[in-house]
Order: C-alpha cells, then sequence, then structure tokens
C-alpha cells in the first residue's frame, strides 16, 4: 500500500518539478512547482509526519508559491524568446545532484532500522522548539526580522 | 436516554449503513466511511448555499424596501433551482486569447480548498468528518491555496480588469490571513491543541452553574472574536471588502471573464468560504456545538451548532447591506495599522487571563490590556484632527 503509494507521489513530485524547470511560459513553472510542493507534503503524510506535512502546504503553498505568483504578476508579459541552452546551470545542477548523492551514500545511520518512537503530538512539538531548540528559533527570528526592516528599507528609498 | 438517541442520530446513522461492510476488506470499510463523511458535508451544505442565496436576496430586498424574489415556488423559496438550471445551460465563453489550462482550472481550485476546509469543523458531538490532530492548521494549510486559485483566474483571463482584482485579491488576502491566524493563536494557546475537537470541548460546561464558557465571553476571546470575524469577511471578499470585485471599478475583478457554470463555482466557492470562516469562528469562540444555558442540552448539539452558523451568516448579510464599499489603501491601512497590533495584544491578554488562573482578577487584566491598546491606537490612528488638502501620489 505504502510503496505503491510513494511510486505514485514521487512520480508526481518529479513531473512537477521537472515541468517548473522545462515549461516556456513562467506562470506554468510556477504552477508546477507547486505540485511539486504538494508532492512533498504527501510524502510527509505518508511517513506520518502529519504537522511537516501541513506547515509545508502552510509555508510552500500559501506564502512561497504566492510570492513567486505575485512577483511575476508584477513583471511584464514576456513573449517566448529561446535563450538558447545553459550550460552553466547544467554543471551547478549535476554539482548539487553529485554533492548529495555523495552525502546521501556516506551516511551511515541509513542501514539502521528506525527505532520505534511515539507518535509526535502538535503539543510536543512546541514543547521541544521552546525548550532544546530556543537558541536555533531565536536566531530564525532575529533573522527574519532583519530581512522583514532590510525589505522596508528598500522600498523606503523610493519616497526620497 | 432519548435525548442523546436524538443527538446521536447521524453517528449511529453511519455505524448501522458500515455494519452492512463488516466482512469487506479493511480498506473498502475506510473508502466507505469517507465516502459517507463528504456526501453528508456535501448534501448539507449544497442545501444551505441554496437557502442562503434566497434568504441574502429576501434580508437584502428588506434591507432596501422592496420585495426580494418572490416569484419562483412559496415564497420565492424554489429561486436557486431556476438559477442553477439557468447557469448550467449558459454558454461558457472562454476568450480567444486566454491561457485556456489555467483559465479552466482556477474555478475547481477556488471550490476545492473551501470544501476540504469544512471538513475538519465538528458539526456536533462526535461528528467531525475529518479529525485530525492538526485540524486548525489544516484549515488555514488548504485555505491559502485560494489565493493561488484568484491569481490563477486572473492571469488564465488575459485581461486588464481580471489582472488587476486578482493583484488587489491577493494583496488583501495576504494582509488580513495574517490577522486570521493571529486570532486563532489564543485560543490554541489556552487550549494547549491544534484539534478542533479538543477546542470545543474546553469550552463544555457552565461556571457556577449557568454561564457558559465561551471564549467569545472573555475580553480577550471578545476581541479576537471581532478581529477574526472582520478578517475572515475579507478572506471572504465580501462587502465591504469586496475591492477585488469592485464592480463600478473593475467589471467583476478576476471573475470578469467567467460565465455559465464556471461563474457559479466561484459564487459557490465565496459562500462555501464564508460557511468555512464561520464554522470556524463558531468552534473556537462561540462553544461550538455546546447549548448556551445547561436546560437547554436537550436539543440536540448539531441544532446548537447550526442555529449559531445561521446567526453568523445573518451578519454577514447584514453587513453586505448596511455597509458600502471601503477604499483599497483604507482596506490596508487598517489590516497593518490596526488588525495587527490588536492581533498581538489579545494574545498577550489571554496569556495574562491564563496565569490569573481564568479568574476575575485575571478578566479584569485583560479588559484592561486590551481597552488601552484599543484606545491608545484609535487615539493614534484618528487622522480626523488634522485635515489638509488632499495629495495624489499616482494621479497628477
Amino acid at each position: 500500500m505504502s510503496a505503491s503509494a510513494f511510486v505514485v507521489i514521487a512520480i508526481v513530485t518529479v513531473a512537477g518539478a521537472l515541468a517548473a524547470a522545462c515549461l516556456r511560459k513562467l506562470i506554468h513553472a510556477a504552477l508546477c512547482l507547486v505540485v511539486a510542493f504538494l508532492g512533498i507534503a504527501a510524502f510527509y503524510f505518508l511517513l506520518g509526519a502529519e504537522f511537516v506535512g501541513l506547515v509545508q502546504v502552510f509555508v510552500y503553498v500559501g506564502a512561497v508559491a504566492v510570492l513567486i505568483v505575485f512577483t511575476i504578476l508584477l513583471t511584464r508579459r514576456e513573449d517566448e524568446d529561446d535563450v538558447g541552452f545553459n550550460w552553466g546551470g547544467v554543471i551547478v545542477a549535476l554539482a548539487v545532484f553529485g554533492v548529495l548523492s555523495w552525502a546521501i551514500l556516506k551516511t551511515t545511520s541509513l542501514s539502521i532500522a528506525p527505532p520505534a518512537i511515539e507518535a509526535l503530538t502538535v503539543k510536543r512539538i512546541g514543547q521541544i522548539l521552546m525548550t532544546d531548540y530556543i537558541w536555533p528559533l531565536q536566531c530564525v527570528g532575529v533573522l527574519l526580522t532583519a530581512a522583514l526592516i532590510g525589505a522596508l528599507v528598500l522600498v523606503m528609498e523610493e519616497k526620497r | 436516554m432519548r435525548g442523546e438517541a436524538i443527538d446521536q442520530i447521524f453517528v449511529r446513522t453511519k455505524h448501522w449503513l458500515l455494519s452492512f461492510l463488516t466482512n469487506a476488506p479493511d480498506w473498502a470499510q475506510q473508502v466507505a466511511s469517507s465516502l459517507l463523511n463528504i456526501a453528508a458535508v456535501l448534501a448539507v451544505f449544497m442545501t444551505l448555499f441554496a437557502l442562503i442565496s434566497v434568504l441574502e436576496r429576501k434580508i437584502l430586498g428588506r434591507i432596501q424596501n422592496r420585495y426580494g424574489p418572490n416569484r419562483v415556488g412559496p415564497f420565492g423559496l424554489l429561486q436557486p433551482l431556476a438559477d442553477g438550471i439557468k447557469l448550467l445551460i449558459k454558454e461558457d465563453i472562454v476568450p480567444v486569447r486566454a491561457d485556456k489550462v489555467v483559465h479552466f482550472l482556477a474555478p475547481i481550485m477556488m471550490a476545492a480548498p473551501t470544501i476540504l476546509a469544512l471538513g475538519v469543523i465538528p458539526y456536533g458531538r462526535n461528528m467531525t468528518a475529518f479529525a485530525i490532530d492538526g485540524g486548525i492548521l489544516f484549515f488555514f494549510a488548504v485555505g491559502s491555496a485560494t489565493e493561488l486559485a484568484v491569481f490563477m483566474a486572473g492571469w488564465g483571463s488575459n485581461n486588464k480588469f481580471s489582472m488587476l482584482g486578482a493583484m488587489r485579491a491577493i494583496a488583501q488576502m495576504v494582509s488580513y490571513e495574517l490577522p486570521l491566524i493571529i486570532t486563532v493563536l489564543p485560543v490554541v494557546m489556552i487550549v494547549g491543541s491544534l484539534s478542533p475537537d479538543a477546542i470545543v470541548e474546553a469550552q463544555g460546561g457552565y461556571a457556577s452553574g449557568f454561564a457558559p464558557r465561551w471564549f467569545v465571553f472573555t475580553p480577550w476571546g471578545a476581541a479576537a472574536f471581532i478581529l477574526f470575524f472582520v478578517s475572515g469577511l475579507v478572506e471572504s471578499n465580501r462587502t465591504p471588502f469586496d475591492v477585488p470585485e469592485g464592480e463600478s471599478e473593475i467589471v467583476a475583478g478576476h471573475m470578469t471573464e467567467y460565465s455559465g457554470f464556471k461563474y457559479a463555482t466561484f459564487f459557490l466557492a465565496e459562500y462555501f468560504g464564508m460557511f468555512a470562516v464561520s464554522g470556524l469562528a463558531v468552534t473556537l469562540f462561540l462553544g461550538g456545538w455546546h447549548a448556551p444555558l445547561p436546560w437547554l442540552e436537550v436539543i440536540p448539539s448539531y441544532i446548537w451548532f447550526f442555529l449559531k452558523l445561521g446567526a453568523l451568516l445573518f451578519v454577514f448579510v447584514w453587513i453586505r447591506g448596511t455597509l458600502p464599499r471601503m477604499r483599497v489603501d483604507h482596506v490596508m491601512g487598517f489590516a497593518w495599522k490596526f488588525m495587527m497590533p490588536m492581533a498581538f495584544t489579545c494574545i498577550l491578554a489571554a496569556a495574562v487571563w491564563h496565569y490569573q488562573a481564568h479568574g476575575i482578577s485575571g478578566w479584569l487584566w485583560s479588559l484592561g490590556i486590551v481597552l488601552v491598546v484599543y484606545l491608545g491606537l484609535s487615539r493614534l490612528l484618528n487622522t480626523r484632527r488634522n485635515l489638509s488638502t488632499r495629495t495624489y501620489r499616482f494621479a497628477e
């Protein structure tokens, strides 16, 4: 059951990601990216990580995709002009793929069977975030605030 | 107990129907159970949609001193049927230069999330169609997909009015999504759970024998409820916040190029969104399916839920009949300058209430905090004191 589900979700996710990379129209690419995001959320659900899956939908579909789409809305509708094949992109993609595969193959813990753990409830995630991971959480908060203020400063320039 | 039999009649009917499948494999039972839930939710809300569409026109007629629909059937009650047939047999027009796929998918993408969101709301005792641990999060996760749908409609139509409407809609929905979610946080904080069932459970029982423990009766709860309701009004793009489809400015916004059944789907999504947001407001602040007084508990829980839902829907219609449309920049300014600080104040007030052990002193303290911030904000944001010549930034 879960193996066949994995195959179906994997095909949809990879197809969505490929379409996002290959499609000519920016807007179609952005919408296909949403399909890929949803596929990743489905993986989280399949693994029993309900909370992470919901946050994936919430943040990536609800915020990141809307941001991308809004940016496209503000740009001019371009007619498709052939930019040629980008060899630099191929090299970067291959390098990233190589590093990732190397990291996955080097990981020894993959061969160990996962220990049985209790289901992670939202309440426990909150408690762990507020105790053990309080410093990373605060750092992320500071980073995001800095980004927000930076964006505001960029917009303020216009008024002068 | 007779009261319980009526209260649980739908739950028992479902169990009875499922008992025919006891010999079937496990997955078949699960599928049948889900299908029954989906069918029940769809049937109830389709009926409610038909009913509210005619009632809304009746109430608006009453407010505007005219009759409203009264030709089809008794009191015009069959009007939705006639409207449905009319919309179904209308020609489906797709602009030549439209992005066909995106144009076609937009209404579907608009309606599907609102139906999904309706699944997590508890309609009565043991009556949640889709009970998951993170129900509230699920509600907002699927709800955020409607923004993409609005965008798809605007872009796919290849029309400047559609595009302007979509841009307005996205800007407005993104801004008001924040207060909508932040006002839910105090409730989640107090209950300590993201599950709608646990939130309704926490509002059960009666203080000193008669007063219901609904969150709307605490100062922070009342403030959060009003903020939540206003944000919900914006999210469903209804008057006075219907700038995305302001017909006197941009035809019909993102719905300009839609006709026939696709337009009806947008219409349906708007109403289902309204039901979902009102249902969540009932669950979070108005005690869900709990009765307001102990001796009224003989009336089944689902009747209480739908009475409260009906009351909120009436307020939606009432506001539509009485308030004019807001200006675009005022809508946005209101979100960031007033709604956001007030929403954060609700969290603070709820925390104070919680640490005073939900007692009378905590009640007064949180009332004080909410009032001070409200008065301060309305003082600060009062622009009437120094009226001057209006300067236009772009239209000179």
